[in-house]
C-alpha cells in the first residue's frame, strides 16, 4: 500500500494549505509521525495531540485526533493533566525547541522525573521560526540569529543529556535527512510505557537558513547529514572526530514504572489499607 | 431540626465545599496561606479515587487542571497573590478556550511577596483584570467559613455551566479563621454536571452556542475530536481571521456571562431598609464593618451594610438600588479603594461617597470603620 494514503486519514485535508514554508522540515516530522501511528494502529479517538505556540505547534490543527493549541512553553503540563485524568488516552506532546527548552523547559524536567507517559516530540530546527528568526536555547554557537547577529555566543543545551538527566526511560534523537530512522524511532517512543523524548533534528530554511548562508532545504539537508554521526558508529571513531557533531539513535530505553500506573496502584492499595497517615 | 456544627477551618471547608461539588482532580504549589487546600486533598482526593498532583509552579498547576479539565474532570487549583499572577497567562486562556476550573486565590498583603500571612484584599482587580485582552470574569468572595463551603459548590455549579474559569477571592482571615460550619446532606444543595453533546460527531460544533450562549465541548476521548485553540476561532474551533467571527467570539465570551449574571449575584444586607449610611464591604472586612454598623445603631446612627458576595461581574443594579436613599455610602475594604472607586461609578453624582482603606498587614478593626461612620453622620 502506499504509505502516504495510509496516513492520509490522519490528516484535516479541508485545513490545507498548510502555515508552513516551502522546504520546512515540520511536515517531514509530522509524516513520520503519522506513519509511526498507522504502523501501531492507535484508535484515532483516543490519541490527543497537545501542543505549545510556534510554526511546529500548529501540526495540531491539522491532525485529525484530538487536538489541543495551548499556551508558549506549557504543552507539557496541560498534557500532565490530560494523562493523569484518563490514562487510558495516548497524549503526545507536539513542541518546538524555542517551546521545549527555553520557557518551557521547567515543566521538561519534571515530567521527566515523574516519567507520566507522555511521548515529547521536539522539533528542533534551533531558531524561532514563528517570529522571525531569534536565538533559542538550541541555537548552535556561533551561528547566526536576529537575536545573535554577530553569532550565536551561547552554549546550546543537549536535549537528550537533559532528558536522560531528569529522568526520562527513552530518550532519541532522530533527524529530517534520515525519515525512515526517524520514523522507527518514533514507533519505538510511542511503544515505550512512560516518559519518552524524541529530539526531531529538523530545518528552517526560511530564517536558520537564510541566516546562516544556506538558502535551501537541500543544503540544509546536507549540513545536517555531514555533522550527524548515528549513535553504533561513534564507538568506531577517534574523540575528536565525535567532538561537535549531532548524535542520533536511541540513548536510553529503560523500563520503569509509568506514573499514573503508579499513583493508581498506590491509591488502589491506601484504599484497601486505610490511609498511612 | 438543627443541625450539627463542624468546627471547621477556612481552607478546609473550601476543600469540602469542592468534594460536594465534584472535585476529582487538584494540580497546586505551595503557597502560604493556601497550602491547606493542597494538604488536605492529598489526603481526601486519593482516597476517593481522585487525582492530587503537586507541580513544579503554579503555571503548570493551572495548565494541567485546565488539561484535566477537558479530559473531563472537575478540577481546581489554589494559591496565593505571588502564583495567582503567574497564573494569569492560563486563566485567558481557559476564558477563550471555555473549560471550566475554579481557581482559588487565598488574599495576602502585596504587591511581590508582600506579607504572606498578612491579611489583605489588594487582589479584587488582579482577579479581573489579571489576563490581557477584554473579557468578563466571575469572582466570589465569602464572608466566613460556612459560606466558603458553600460557595466553593456554587464557584463550580457557574463554571460549569458558563464554561469559563471562576475565582474564589478568599483573604488570610477567612482562609485560616476556625468556625462552626453546617454541612449540607447530599442533594440538599444543588451540583452542576457538565453537560454533554447530543448530536452526532459528523454534525457537532463545539464551540456553536446555545441559547445561554454556552456551547457544550466534549471530553476528550469521547468519539468528538475537534480542535482547542487559544487563538481566535469559530465555532469548529479552528483558528479564523473573519472579522465578523472574531469579534463574534471576544462579545459572545463576555456576554454569555452578563446574560446569565442574575443567577449568581449574590449579596447580603443587614439592616439597610432604613439606613441613612450604608456600609459597603466584603470578605473578613464586612465581619468588622457589621460590628461598626451594630455599634452605630446602638448609637442612634441609622447604619446598615451591603456585604458583597459576588465581586465580578459588579453588582451595580444592586447597590444603586440599595443606595438610593443613602446621605452617604462607605466602602471599607483592606486595600487602597479598589471597589471604592467602582462603587463612586455607580452611584449618583450628587451622593456622598466615603472610602475606608487599610493596607497594613493586620485585620481592619470595627472602631476604624466605626470612625468612619461617625464622622460622615456628624
Ligand atoms: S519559518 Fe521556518 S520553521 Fe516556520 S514554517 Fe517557515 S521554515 Fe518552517
Amino acid at each position: 500500500m502506499n504509505r502516504s494514503t495510509g496516513i492520509a486519514k490522519y490528516l484535516r485535508l479541508d485545513r490545507y494549505p498548510t502555515i508552513w514554508c516551502a522546504g520546512c522540515g515540520n511536515g517531514q516530522v509530522v509524516g513520520a509521525l503519522l506513519r509511526a501511528i498507522d504502523t501501531l494502529e492507535l484508535p484515532q479517538d483516543k490519541v490527543v495531540i497537545v501542543s505549545g505556540i510556534g510554526c511546529s505547534a500548529r501540526a495540531s490543527g491539522y491532525l485529525d485526533f484530538n487536538t489541543f493549541h495551548t499556551t508558549h512553553g506549557r504543552p507539557v503540563a496541560f498534557a500532565t493533566g490530560i494523562k493523569l485524568a484518563n490514562p487510558e488516552l495516548h497524549v503526545l506532546v507536539l513542541s518546538g525547541d524555542g517551546d521545549t527548552t527555553a520557557i518551557g523547559g521547567n515543566h521538561f524536567i519534571h515530567a521527566a522525573r515523574r516519567n507520566i507517559g507522555l511521548k515529547l516530540f521536539i522539533f528542533n530546527n534551533g531558531i524561532y521560526g514563528m517570529t522571525g528568526g531569534q536565538c533559542s536555547p538550541l541555537t548552535a554557537h556561533a551561528c547566526s540569529a536576529t537575536t545573535a547577529p554577530n553569532g550565536n555566543m551561547d552554549t546550546p543545551f543537549d536535549i537528550c543529556e537533559l532528558g536522560k538527566a531528569a529522568g526520562a526511560t527513552f530518550v532519541a534523537r532522530g533527524a529530517t535527512y534520515s525519515p525512515v530512522r526517524l520514523e522507527a524511532m518514533m514507533t519505538d517512543a510511542l511503544r515505550h510505557d512512560g516518559f519518552a523524548v524524541l529530539d526531531c533534528v529538523t530545518q528552517c530554511p526560511t530564517y536558520f537558513g537564510r541566516m546562516n548562508k544556506m538558502s535551501s532545504a537541500a543544503e540544509m539537508l546536507q549540513w545536517q547529514k555531514e555533522r550527524t554521526i548515528p549513535l553504533e558508529k561513534t564507538a568506531l571513531l577517534p574523540p575528536h572526530a565525535v567532538k561537535d557533531k549531532i548524535i542520533t539513535g536511541v540513548f536510553k530505553s529503560e523500563s520503569k514504572p509509568e506514573y499514573t500506573a503508579l499513583y493508581r496502584n498506590f491509591h488502589r492499595q491506601l484504599r484497601k489499607d486505610g490511609p498511612h497517615v | 431540626m438543627t443541625k450539627r456544627k463542624k468546627l471547621m477551618q477556612g481552607n478546609e471547608a473550601c476543600v469540602s465545599g469542592a468534594l460536594y461539588a465534584g472535585l476529582n482532580f487538584f494540580a497546586g504549589y505551595p503557597i502560604t496561606p493556601s497550602t491547606e487546600i493542597a494538604e488536605t486533598l492529598a489526603k481526601r482526593l486519593p482516597a476517593i479515587g481522585g487525582n492530587f498532583i503537586q507541580m513544579e509552579d503554579e503555571i503548570s498547576s493551572i495548565a494541567a487542571c485546565i488539561g484535566a479539565s477537558l479530559a473531563g474532570a472537575k478540577a481546581m487549583t489554589a494559591t496565593s497573590g505571588p502564583g495567582f499572577s503567574l497564573m494569569q497567562e492560563n486563566i485567558g486562556y481557559a476564558i477563550m478556550t471555555e473549560i471550566p476550573c475554579v481557581v482559588v486565590n487565598v488574599q495576602r498583603l502585596g504587591p511581590s511577596t508582600g506579607g504572606p500571612t498578612a491579611p489583605a484584599q489588594g487582589d479584587v482587580m488582579q482577579a479581573r483584570w489579571g489576563t490581557h485582552g477584554d473579557h468578563e470574569m466571575v469572582v466570589l468572595t465569602p464572608a466566613g467559613v460556612e459560606e466558603v463551603f458553600t460557595l466553593t459548590v456554587e464557584a463550580f455549579n457557574i463554571s460549569e455551566a458558563l464554561r469559563t474559569p471562576v475565582i474564589l477571592l478568599m483573604d488570610e482571615v477567612i482562609a485560616h479563621m476556625r468556625e462552626g460550619a453546617s454541612v449540607p446532606e447530599r442533594g440538599e444543595l444543588l451540583v452542576v454536571a457538565r453537560k454533554e453533546p447530543k448530536e452526532p460527531p459528523a454534525e457537532y460544533l463545539p464551540f456553536k452556542p446555545q441559547e445561554d450562549l454556552v456551547p457544550v465541548p466534549a471530553a476528550l476521548g469521547t468519539g468528538y475530536r475537534y480542535h482547542v485553540t487559544g487563538l481566535y476561532h469559530d465555532e469548529t474551533g479552528f483558528p479564523t481571521g473573519n472579522p465578523e467571527k472574531i469579534d463574534g467570539l471576544i462579545r459572545r465570551l463576555k456576554h454569555k456571562i452578563i446574560l446569565n449574571k442574575d443567577k449568581f449575584s449574590f449579596f447580603e444586607e443587614h439592616l439597610t431598609d432604613d439606613a441613612e449610611l450604608v456600609l459597603i464591604s466584603y470578605g473578613a472586612s464586612a465581619r468588622a464593618a457589621r460590628a461598626a454598623v451594630n455599634q452605630a445603631r446602638a448609637e442612634g446612627i441609622k447604619a446598615g451594610l451591603l456585604r458583597l458576595i459576588t465581586l465580578w461581574p459588579f453588582p451595580s443594579t444592586a447597590i444603586s438600588r440599595i443606595c438610593a436613599n443613602a446621605s452617604a455610602v462607605i466602602t471599607a475594604e483592606m486595600n487602597l479603594g479598589q471597589i471604592y472607586a467602582e462603587v463612586c461609578r455607580v452611584l449618583d453624582s450628587t451622593q456622598r461617597s466615603l472610602s475606608v482603606t487599610h493596607v497594613d498587614g493586620t485585620l481592619i478593626q470595627p472602631q476604624k470603620i466605626f470612625a468612619a461612620i461617625k464622622e460622615a453622620a456628624k
